[in-house]
């Protein structure tokens, strides 16, 4: 077992179903994020609380989008979302993957994924950088490009328009009047 | 073509049969509708030039006149490649929302994510397969396609542990079985070349083993889906005709919308159950689409 993340403790909180008792982050395991960080018993977990307020206080988006989903850690600082409305499940789940990647928090800067804001991104009300078609296929393409842009630097929900309506792509990274995609190797596209 | 002509007696028009093996498939693409709905996707279908033609048995899929991999709908995972007849297993299956739901076989996760679809993304779908690399394949398509309601597990099917979850059974089972792929010739000509009668028999053994561990773990009244693209009755109905015999299930009727043969209970000297006339056999002339089997089970026991 590799103790990436985590140094032992005495709370055996969360842990009975993989029979263990010492919290510590197994990067092979999920783990349900703390609701608060009274309840945290991993050192350096982000809670559910944090997460969900990054989203308000980055992208506007309201905790409510998150209703019935739940936030769990698998590798420190990888956050995955799961549907759990109706099913509820253990606080400790031994799978290949559950549910979709939503965000990275092991450095400074938080960094949603390209699947996180196609799903929630609908609901941001700032930071969000509205390319034309021919910009938005470099950024889909997976090039950087020089753009002017009055917000915020960092990461940016990237949209464009398809079908009558604006829709989040992506991911962005703005600095230095550039914007750098972040679109996966594996999603990028030449259209 | 070789291989085909040992189903001369069970294919009505075997000349239209094989004429239809011989011809390309259309891309077909599948409405992820966790994203969109139709109608947007056929507009932004329409914007990329693909020329969209529905496909009247079952609303959301469309008949494209290009690739469907590049284009802006696609990025946006409101669209998943998927031949016509891959959608049918998941259609009689007919999970509800809420559902707990094995896909026994689940990368690359076609049926998967539309099984997710169809449960508008609540109850749970765990998602089973046994090699990495189509798990891979599974993985970016969750993602993809918005999926948040589905677990996947990495292990071989006939083993499958409800260990890691809440759940002890299951409503609803899935067995889109590896098989000798027959059936997708008309996507894959090589496929043919690669036929064995050991394969067959060594596929139908696993196909057997995935399929009794399905029953076993789906809850009495629950059902249980079983498909193939093949038309070998070896990894068909003999394995049907097997697991009834071992399982506690029985096949129940299906209406599907369209045109198919009645499962066949006599084959090379073998006898199957009478009740598995009740499967669907369909051939890639009846719809002009690939071949595919399957079959509807509900669990008595």
């Amino acid at each position: 077992m590799s103790d990436e993340g985590g140094a032992g403790g005495e709370s055996e909180h969360g842990d009975e179903a993989a029979g263990e008792d010492r919290p510590e982050n197994r990067p092979h395991r999920f783990d349900r994020l703390p609701a608060t960080a009274d309840e945290r018993t991993v050192p350096d977990r982000p809670t559910r609380a944090a997460v969900l307020e990054w989203f308000e206080e980055r992208f506007g988006i309201p905790p409510g989008a998150f209703e019935g989903y739940s936030l769990w850690e698998r590798g420190a600082g990888k956050i995955w979302v799961l549907a759990e409305a109706d099913k509820p499940e253990p606080d400790a789940v031994d799978v290949e993957a559950l549910g979709m990647t939503l965000l990275r928090t092991r450095q400074e800067y938080w960094k949603p994924t390209m699947a996180g804001v196609q799903k929630v991104g609908g609901h941001a009300t700032r930071n969000i950088l509205e390319l034309d078609d021919e910009r938005a296929a470099r950024f889909l393409a997976g090039e950087e490009q020089d753009l002017e842009w009055e917000g915020d630097w960092g990461y940016l929900i990237v949209a464009h328009e398809i079908a009558g309506g604006v829709e989040p792509l992506g991911v962005g990274l703005y600095t230095y009047g550039t914007l750098r995609s972040q679109v996966p190797k594996g999603r990028q596209r030449e259209l | 073509m070789d291989v085909l002509e040992r189903y001369e007696p069970l294919v009505g028009d075997f000349a239209a049969f094989l004429a239809a093996c011989e011809r390309p498939l259309p891309s077909v693409v599948r409405v992820n509708t966790l994203r969109t709905t139709v109608e947007r996707a056929r507009e932004a279908l329409a914007e990329a030039g693909l020329e969209p033609e529905p496909v009247g048995w079952h609303p959301g899929l469309f008949r494209l006149s290009g690739q469907p991999g590049a284009n802006w709908p696609y990025a946006h995972g409101w669209l998943h490649g998927q031949e016509e007849v891959s959608a049918v297993p998941a259609r009689v299956l007919d999970p509800r929302p809420g559902d707990v739901v094995w896909d026994a076989t689940a990368a690359p996760g076609s049926k998967t994510t539309q099984l997710a679809a169809l449960m508008d993304d609540s109850g749970r779908v765990v998602a089973t397969d046994n090699n990495i690399g189509r798990i891979a394949a599974l993985r970016s398509n969750t993602e993809r396609l918005g999926v948040t309601n589905t677990a996947v597990t990495t292990e071989d099917a006939r083993n499958h542990s409800l260990k890691p979850f809440a759940h002890d059974a299951y409503d609803r089972a899935l067995v889109d079985a590896p098989c000798s792929c027959e059936g997708t010739v008309r996507k894959n000509p090589d496929t043919l070349e690669e036929w064995t009668m050991e394969h067959v028999e060594g596929v139908a053994a696993v196909q057997k083993g995935v399929l009794r561990r399905a029953v076993q773990a789906t809850r009495e009244g629950g059902t249980v889906v079983y498909s193939t693209c093949t038309f070998a009755p070896e990894e068909n109905e003999a394995v049907l005709d097997y697991v009834l015999g071992e399982e506690d299930c029985r096949p129940v009727e299906m209406a599907l919308p369209l045109e198919y043969a009645p499962g066949v209970t006599e084959w090379q000297g073998e006898t199957y159950d009478d009740r598995l006339t009740r499967a669907a056999r369909i051939y890639p002339h009846q719809n002009d689409t690939g071949g595919f089997f399957c079959a509807k089970l509900e669990v008595t026991g």
